[in-house]
């Protein structure tokens, strides 16, 4: 796993033409999108660029604790940003935040535990990235589908909370299909790799080279990895947001705005 | 006295729902009248504690309500809300949830008889119920927490003239035989006059008229 090639400026300035194609389709189309494409190409720029070189300087300075620094980073900025699209839901940046925290911890420490990696910059940085990334979009889009859910059932939950159930029997149902909803789209995209798309790291360690087999076996390493981290996310995440939607007494709280 | 309210005053989506209302229900059967928004259906929540006033006190049987285990209340002082919201499944599923969480034992083909239903419809789908079949599943649901209250919310709305007549003879029954007390809220004052012998008259969030039922009711 040792591949490694130069890419220059120049080829990612080549690049940019796919990016012109879209512009240009989004204006011919008037969808309305070139400020967006304008935005999320500049934003990606920098932002990569920017954490190249921390990871850089992460990978110079060889130390656990830059490594648990930058993953703490991403864990808070992973959270503030699902709370962004779990708005239904009252007070939703702590179960995110524990989510994801508990989704990397286990995770990266399961996988140093059996030896599948080592536990070096190398190798915890990438994968606790991709691992907290997925958990967050898996955690956000649980969160999303709870708002969605108690706001829909309303009445069926005060209907049975009435009957004496505590707030957990009344929600078990809606946070069933919240957690189905953040771990579906992994499982299913899971199932299609290799038929339908070919996963990011394969086709990374492809172009730079590297064996098929071992980019393969890789690739399925990082798709287990991943299965389990957005399941952590997504049950940590629906079982402690869940309670924010009642007070004490079994109460279902008013709506939140917005 | 069953319940007793002192000052209560509750608020909802920024309205006053309730404002400052006194009042000593008793035991027996006790109607809430008052046209539509005038806070029948926030008070029985609060009886049955699905909220809380923001400022007043009520009590159940002299003891505060908030001195209760909600979950132990609930399932003594037992709602039935005006849109029936039962769970997935078939109506028995839902009288034998109701029954568990109670820990009493289950008799659903009575608990359906008392509510006006057939025994058959214990294994019906209640996605497949008309919407008063729904309302009188909920009764028998209720019911299959063998409460000491039953706080009703509009139970006949749903029903035609013949499920309605049904539905109140039960009342009647469930009062007789089981010893239950029955807070209803209906904005008919016929239907009060059938099955109530006390009543509170509530308009815009406060009490107009409480006190023996032609009285109230005048």
């Amino acid at each position: 796993m040792n591949a490694s090639i130069h890419v220059s400026l120049g080829q990612v300035a080549a690049a940019l033409v796919l990016v012109a194609v879209a512009a240009a389709i989004s204006r011919w189309r008037r969808a309305d999108l070139e400020r967006d494409i304008a935005v999320a190409t500049v934003r990606s720029f920098v932002q990569l660029t920017a954490i190249g070189y921390v990871i850089k300087l992460i990978f110079e300075a060889d130390t656990i604790w830059l490594v648990l620094a930058l993953l703490s980073v991403m864990v808070v900025f992973g959270a503030l940003t699902a709370r962004s699209r779990a708005k239904k839901v009252p007070d939703a940046f702590w179960p995110l935040l524990i989510a994801l925290a508990i989704a990397g911890g286990a995770t990266l420490g399961l996988v140093v535990a059996l030896g599948i990696f080592d536990p070096t910059p190398r190798y915890l940085v990438p994968v606790g990235g991709m691992v907290i990334g997925n958990a967050m979009t898996a955690s956000a889009v649980a969160l999303n589908r709870l708002g969605d859910e108690v706001a829909d059932s309303r009445a069926r939950i005060e209907a049975t909370l009435s009957l004496g159930a505590t707030a957990r029997e009344a929600a078990a149902p809606l946070a069933r299909r919240a957690l189905r909803s953040g771990t579906i789209t992994l499982v299913d995209s899971t199932k299609t790799t290799g038929l339908i798309f070919f996963p990011g790291t394969m086709v990374g360690m492809l172009l730079a080279g590297a064996d098929p087999t071992d980019a393969v076996r890789l690739q399925l390493i990082l798709l287990y990895l991943l299965l389990g981290s957005v399941a952590i996310a997504a049950l940590v995440a629906t079982t402690l947001a869940y309670r924010n939607f009642f007070t004490r007494a079994e109460q279902l709280r008013e709506p939140v705005e917005g | 006295m069953l319940f007793e309210l002192r000052d209560v005053s509750f608020s909802r989506g920024g309205r006053r729902a309730l404002d400052s209302i006194d009042a000593a229900i008793p035991a027996g059967a006790a109607v809430i009248v008052g046209p539509s928004g005038s806070g029948k259906s926030t008070l029985l929540r609060l009886l049955n504690r699905l909220a809380d006033p923001e400022r007043g006190t009520i009590s159940y049987r002299r003891r505060p309500l908030v001195d209760y285990d909600p979950l132990k209340l609930r399932r003594e002082v037992a709602l039935v809300p005006q849109l029936p919201a039962l769970l997935e499944g078939t109506v028995g599923s839902n009288l034998r949830y109701a029954a568990e969480l109670a820990a009493t034992e289950l008799d659903a083909e009575r608990c359906l008889r008392l509510a006006g239903l057939d025994a058959d419809f214990e294994g019906r789908d209640v996605s497949r119920l008309s919407v008063g079949e729904r309302q009188r599943a909920m009764l028998a649901r209720a019911l299959a927490q063998e409460p000491r209250v039953l706080l009703l919310d509009e139970p006949t709305s749903a029903l035609d003239a013949a499920a309605r007549d049904a539905v109140e003879a039960t009342f009647a029954e469930l009062r007789r035989e089981l010893d239950i007390s029955l807070v209803l809220v209906s904005h008919d004052p016929e239907q009060a006059r059938r099955l109530g012998d006390w009543a509170l008259r509530l308009e815009e969030g406060r009490v107009v008229a409480a006190g023996a039922l032609e009285e109230a009711l005048a």
